[in-house]
């Protein structure tokens, strides 16, 4: 259906007899049987939302993300869900770059009806200010290699965006309670969407004889074969969704016989998805834990007054700005390991830091090496004292730094991943008789 | 809302297995080379077909069959509220597919090489079942613009609300957000060729609406067949047979 267009590829003769020869005595090109899926790898990115899935040679990923906007006139109370595909041209020599062709809206439309008409994506609750301001959800499919079956890697990669998506927590504020409060990630966790169900699309292939079926069709079958139907079902036993756009024409029973199928298949992808989604989502906690103690360490031990303001900043990116010092005490209470060297480099790196990376010169002078000594002899007591709660007396110790100290929570916290990003390049600057111990504090902390 | 009262009628006074009341014209364009009007209730449909002729794209052209090509619109004036954009709006990208590809399955393609088929269809008024109604002034006009075709395609809509399997939904019954099956079949061969469900469904009740969907293809397909005679007789006592 796609040899319309001047650059696409022609199958031959003999590879379309090829394949239907084969298929009649149920074997595939790539060594599957009739009614087996491709290799199914299903990858996360880095940010929230967004997924990679790999089906044999078809390569998709998917990203999700959220925005406040109006919400349409006659659903005044829910939130709104939108697929946007987009064929890239890398994947096929027969995709164009501009408008998306049919099959491209074809793709969206076939997602976008799987998850909104079956109500997987729960819409209510993606309301903030009921007529005014609601989450909208956007989902955007990216195409980057067409191996065949598009429709279920697409699928499949919008569900695990989904269900790794945060978005922000955002509360009613203000005084008539109209005011919206969106919290940045750094002060209050993002939360995911709720999700009842997951509908998987399954994808038949059929072929002008009828006793020949196959499911997830490659790239060579799909020129080959004259009808498909995309059922896309959920493991409960539902229905969400059938797709079966004319095509070659096949009896109720096969029709029937393919929903089974589907139903089976099914329950196999939903548990491969849900088990990628555990892996990540525990590693996503273990990252969380990490980053929190390593900001920690930053101010333990804090003896420079002004660095310790400057964590102090930092901490404030993590916790509401209300009190500096108690917060830094209550800190350095919850700090795990960091031994007393780590500090003291951090302090003695932290120091010469300032603000954000355009005041990193890898050329500046390194840390003074007076200044290390005295902040080392001050260390051992400087942090029963300061889990006093008292700051003065270390302050006194260190000759004052200029510090520029960003005001806002969200430079800060960004500072504070410059901090540590920022000790570990000019680390590598750094001439080797500093780098011991920083390659030391550097490792452990980072 | 109740769809379905207690005694077993619909909003419009149907019963639940009740078909709306279908009407055909033939010959409504008369420049087209086939055309035909179709009526379910209250949704109006227009087709016309040109065709065969030479491919206006030589690129596109296929040594070994003809080339299909269909376009879905909806009129302003169509629905309820006035339609900003009628054609070029996703949905009406991928009716225009579903279209093409569903007749391109009964047109015999392969006896007309390197040429092109197109079929235009226009929403005149809309009123729920729109797919279905295209599909059926589809292959009236194609019969009129004498295209050999393998056999009649039909289609019919059915829904499930209140529990029970409704036939041929209108617009109300359509948006209440209850599922929606639109079949279409091959009425000789009992083949079923377009099969397009929204909304949550078991199993087993779907079966249920897509048997019923169809028995009401089958209704359709007797009625065009009529229609169909009741043309050509005109045709041949015009010629003065």
């Amino acid at each position: 259906m796609e040899q319309r267009l001047a650059n696409s590829w022609r199958q031959t003769v003999n590879e379309k007899n090829f394949i239907v020869n084969a298929l009649l005595s149920e074997l595939r090109v790539d060594g599957r049987r009739p009614f087996d899926y491709r290799k199914l790898t299903i990858k996360f990115g880095k940010d929230d939302g967004s997924s990679e899935v790999q089906l044999g040679h078809t390569h998709v990923m998917a990203i999700v993300s959220g925005q406040l906007l109006q919400p349409y006139k006659e659903r005044p109370n829910e939130g709104t869900l939108a697929v946007f595909t987009e064929f890239s041209p890398m994947a096929d020599p027969s995709f164009e770059p501009g408008r998306p062709t049919e099959s491209a809206v074809e793709l969206g439309r076939v997602v976008d009806r799987g998850l909104r008409e079956s109500r997987a994506v729960d819409t209510e609750s993606l309301c903030v200010l009921s007529g005014k301001l609601v989450w909208a959800i956007r989902i955007d499919i990216h195409i980057l290699d067409n191996g065949g079956n598009l429709v279920d890697a697409a699928n499949i990669a919008a569900l695990a965006a989904l269900l790794t998506f945060r978005r922000p927590e955002c509360s009613l504020g203000g005084e008539d309670g109209q005011q919206v409060v969106v919290h940045p990630p750094e002060m209050r966790d993002p939360i995911p969407l709720i999700i009842h169900h997951l509908p998987i699309a399954v994808t038949f292939g059929f072929f002008s004889n009828e006793n020949i079926m196959v499911i997830d069709p490659t790239h060579h079958e799909e020129a080959v074969m004259t009808g498909r139907m995309t059922a896309t079902v959920n493991a409960n036993g539902d229905v969400c969704s059938i797709h079966k756009p004319g095509g070659e024409g096949v009896n109720h029973r096969v029709l029937m016989h393919c929903l089974k199928l589907a139903h089976v298949k099914a329950g196999d992808i939903t548990a491969k998805i849900k088990d990628a989604v555990e892996i990540y989502n525990t590693q996503r906690a273990l990252r969380k834990i990490k980053r929190h103690s390593s900001s920690v360490a930053l101010d333990v031990g804090g003896t420079p007054a002004k660095s310790g303001e400057k964590q102090n900043q930092v901490d404030g990116s993590q916790l509401p700005q209300s009190k500096f010092k108690d917060e830094a005490s209550s800190m350095e209470c919850d700090a795990t390991s960091s031994g007393q060297e780590q500090n003291n480099k951090r302090d003695g790196v932290s120091q010469k830091f300032i603000g954000g990376p355009s005041s990193w010169d890898p050329y500046s002078e390194c840390v003074n090496p007076d200044l290390l000594k005295a902040s080392l002899a001050s260390h051992g007591p400087a942090t029963q004292r300061t889990q006093k709660g008292s700051r003065s007396e270390t302050k006194a110790e260190e000759p004052p730094q200029e510090m520029k100290i960003d005001s806002s929570p969200t430079d800060a916290g960004l500072a504070a991943a410059q901090n540590n990003e920022g000790k570990t390049l000019k680390d590598a600057v750094k001439p080797k008789n500093k780098r011991k111990k920083k390659k030391v504090s550097s490792n452990s902390g980072n | 809302m109740e769809f379905v009262s207690p005694e077993g009628l619909r909003l419009d006074g149907r019963r639940p297995m009740e078909m709306r009341q279908i009407r055909a014209e033939i010959g409504a364009v008369s420049r087209a080379d086939g055309s035909a009007i179709f009526e379910m209730g209250n949704t109006k449909v227009v087709a016309a077909v040109y065709g065969p002729r030479e491919v206006q794209n030589r690129s596109q052209q296929m040594s070994d069959q003809a080339l299909i090509r269909c376009e879905y619109s909806m009129a302003n004036f169509s629905t309820g509220d006035r339609k900003r954009k009628p054609k070029g709006d996703r949905r009406s990208t991928e009716i225009s597919l579903v279209i093409r590809q569903t007749m391109e399955a009964c047109i015999m393609t392969n006896l007309m090489p390197r040429s092109q088929i197109d079929i235009y269809v226009q929403v005149l008024q809309a009123d729920g079942g729109t797919r279905s109604a295209c599909i059926n002034a589809a292959t009236l006009a194609l019969a009129d613009a004498g295209i050999p075709m393998r056999d009649l395609v039909t289609s019919c809509s059915a829904g499930y609300l209140n529990s029970t399997p409704l036939l041929d939904l209108n617009y109300v019954e359509d948006s209440a957000g209850g599922p929606d099956v639109t079949v279409g079949i091959l009425p000789k061969l009992d083949k079923v060729t377009l099969l397009q469900m929204d909304s949550k469904l078991p199993i087993d009740i779907l079966e249920n609406v897509v048997q019923l969907a169809t028995e009401g293809c089958k209704a359709v397909a007797n009625y065009i067949r009529e229609i169909l005679l009741e043309n050509t007789k005109q045709l041949e006592y015009r010629r003065g047979v």
